[in-house]
């Protein structure tokens, strides 16, 4: 009976890289991004509900032990607390993961923390597709749950770049926030762009006659990665980069849209409730009628399994939007 | 609102008794404006909000004129529907006028039939959504703590609010972070929005379980001013944790046709009855 020689992929994992092998990565961005800005700011506080280690929070955890409460695996409590420490004049950075902050604790989030308008920054590791555990931690449908928020600022970053910048964006932003974490060796992308991150803009990374690409999160990443494959077809894709999804950056989102390109949007998330249903009822709120194709995940629930395979067959893979495009030019 | 004229109190304990006795006047009051209100806890809760805003030397460390004195103890309401009784208990410390309670629950008034923190001086968060208080309140004791100011946080729950996870995982917090700056008030009505507690979802022994989570626990007749009194006592000695005051109540307390009607939580009040019950509540003294 002999070996196999070939490597298998790892299935199923809780957690899992979506760097592509050999790309640049920098590790635990958030973390070290919220020594950098605890150092200026006594205020700024850590909170996790038993998952400090696996949001990045245990780099602060470590740097600042009296500046971090572990809470438990109590997500309500975690952001009741958060909600309280911000009361009395912390800034609390509280993380989980993105299906616990947002499904179980919702509640907690809405009115403690986003009614008062509290400068509480809820971080959400594993949001969309980004762990091949299955539903219960795939937070698919996070930002349709807090899109309908009042008050709540919605970031979905793109890489380690977008993160090291937001984060002190968000502590000094006063009102309520939520982060898309992208954890552990996250790739580093936008700074070969000349990109800088700003809280509630929209930044065009590149431009391009024949597709415009409307794109948030890691999304970004695969949408300039497209972007370049297509150049071979010669076809000119342009990608508008969205980090906050709410509030959205209208104005600069219909500026490109009123296009005769097509006009693709990519998000890490359920096709509901998402970027591509907000960009699409600007457009039609606005009378824009450009046609608008969608690479976002299917209205399901998602099976369990290894991250490339699940991002080729849900269409978040760099190959399926490739594919896409092609076949709607 | 006018006080009648009452024998001058003299200890502590009457004081607090004819603080509570305003306290129902006013809730009275403020029900008949809407025709309605949750005048059964309010009448109920009205001796546990005197102890702490009409105490001589203050069980809260307060600036009645100035709402967010950064020193002050918080008193969270997280029974949003008790709001009654407590802009009469602010009333009381005069963070808002009595004329202003005429206007609870009125169009554009600062008193919502639910408190809301945005609305109202002295409402220190928003209540209504059940068993968010002590959360909030471990966060404003572990914050407050850090940041090494010494007031107190307290926060009146009902032992409805034991039925909600959220509470026990508060619970834990505050034991596990030894919160010693931290009170939970617990107002056992034994009544919810279905009926009595026993039949809607037991709680008892609620002083065993809270002491389980390691909490010093206190329990009282929250109706009996010198046994709260003496609780409250007994809960400032213990600083090795937080505590919790357990107060057996009666919805309808001080009105006596009401404390014998069936109990219901929302108790339906006929439009005359009203002047009656203040008729009643005087009577009691």
């Amino acid at each position: 009976m002999s070996t196999p020689t070939t490597k298998r992929l790892t299935t199923s994992a809780m957690i899992a890289s979506f760097a592509d092998p050999d790309q640049r990565t920098i590790t635990a961005p958030f973390g070290h991004a919220l020594n950098a800005v605890a150092e200026q700011r006594p205020e700024i506080v850590g909170l996790s509900a038993d998952l400090a280690k696996y949001t990045d929070m245990h780099v602060f955890r470590d740097a600042n032990p009296d500046r971090f409460f572990q809470m438990g695996m109590a997500e309500q409590a975690m952001l009741g607390a958060a909600a309280g420490m911000a009361e009395v004049g912390l800034v609390p950075f509280a993380s989980t993961y993105s299906v616990f902050a947002t499904r179980r604790a919702y509640d907690f989030l809405c009115l403690d923390i986003a009614e008062p308008g509290l400068n509480v920054n809820v971080v959400g590791a594993l949001p969309g597709l980004t762990t091949g555990y299955g539903p219960s931690h795939q937070a698919t449908e996070d930002l349709a749950i807090l899109r309908g928020c009042p008050n709540l600022t919605i970031v979905d970053p793109c890489d380690a770049i977008d993160i090291e910048q937001a984060v002190p964006q968000l502590a000094a932003h006063a009102g309520p926030t939520y982060l898309r974490l992208l954890r552990g060796k996250v790739p580093a992308v936008l700074d070969e762009y000349g990109y800088t991150f700003e809280l509630g803009k929209a930044t065009e990374l590149r431009g391009g006659r024949d597709v415009l690409f409307v794109s948030t999160g890691l999304m970004t990443m695969r949408a300039l990665q497209a972007a370049a494959r297509l150049e071979a077809d010669r076809i000119d894709a342009a990608v508008l980069h969205v980090p906050t999804i709410k509030p959205l950056d209208t104005e600069t989102i219909l500026a490109q849209l009123r296009t005769d390109r097509l006009v693709v949007t990519c998000e890490n998330h359920t096709v509901v409730g998402g970027l591509s249903e907000a960009v699409a009822a600007a457009a039609g709120y606005a009378g824009i009628s450009t046609r608008i194709r969608t690479a976002a995940l299917p209205d399901e629930f998602l099976a369990a399994g290894a991250l490339p395979t699940l991002h080729d067959r849900y269409g978040l893979s760099t190959d399926a939007l490739v594919e896409q495009v092609r076949t709607s030019l | 609102m006018t006080s009648p004229v009452t024998s001058p109190p003299d200890t502590q304990a009457d004081r607090v008794r004819a603080a509570a006795t305003r306290i129902r006047r006013h809730a009275l009051t403020m029900g008949e404006v809407q025709g309605q209100g949750y005048i059964g806890q309010a009448l109920g809760a009205a001796d546990v909000l005197a102890a702490f805003y009409a105490r001589e030397g203050g069980e809260l460390r307060l600036r009645p004129e100035d709402p967010e004195w950064d020193d002050r103890d918080r008193f969270l309401l997280s029974i949003g529907h008790y709001a009654i009784a407590l802009y009469a208990a602010l009333a009381e410390a005069g963070t808002i006028a009595v004329d202003e309670l005429g206007t609870y629950g009125s169009d554009d008034s600062r008193l919502p039939m639910s408190g809301m923190a945005s609305y109202t001086p002295g409402m220190e968060i928003s209540g209504g959504s059940l068993g968010h208080g002590l959360g909030v309140a471990c966060g404003m004791a572990m914050g407050l703590r850090h940041r090494g100011n010494s007031a107190r946080v307290i926060n009146l729950l009902s032992d409805g609010e034991l039925d909600e996870g959220s509470t026990w995982e508060a619970a834990l917090a505050g034991a596990h972070h030894e919160l010693s700056n931290l009170v939970a008030v617990v107002d056992v009505n034994g009544l919810q929005a279905d009926g009595p507690t026993p039949g809607v979802l037991r709680t008892e022994p609620v002083t065993d379980k809270w002491r389980a989570f390691g909490w010093h626990a206190v329990r009282v007749d929250g109706n009996d001013v010198d046994a709260l009194l003496a609780g409250l006592d007994e809960i400032r000695e213990h600083t090795a944790g937080p505590s919790v005051l357990i107060c057996d109540t009666r919805t309808g307390r001080g009105v006596p046709f009401l404390e014998t009607r069936e109990k219901a939580h929302f108790m339906p009040v006929a439009e005359h009855e009203w002047a009656a019950a203040r008729a009643a509540l005087e009577e009691q003294q």
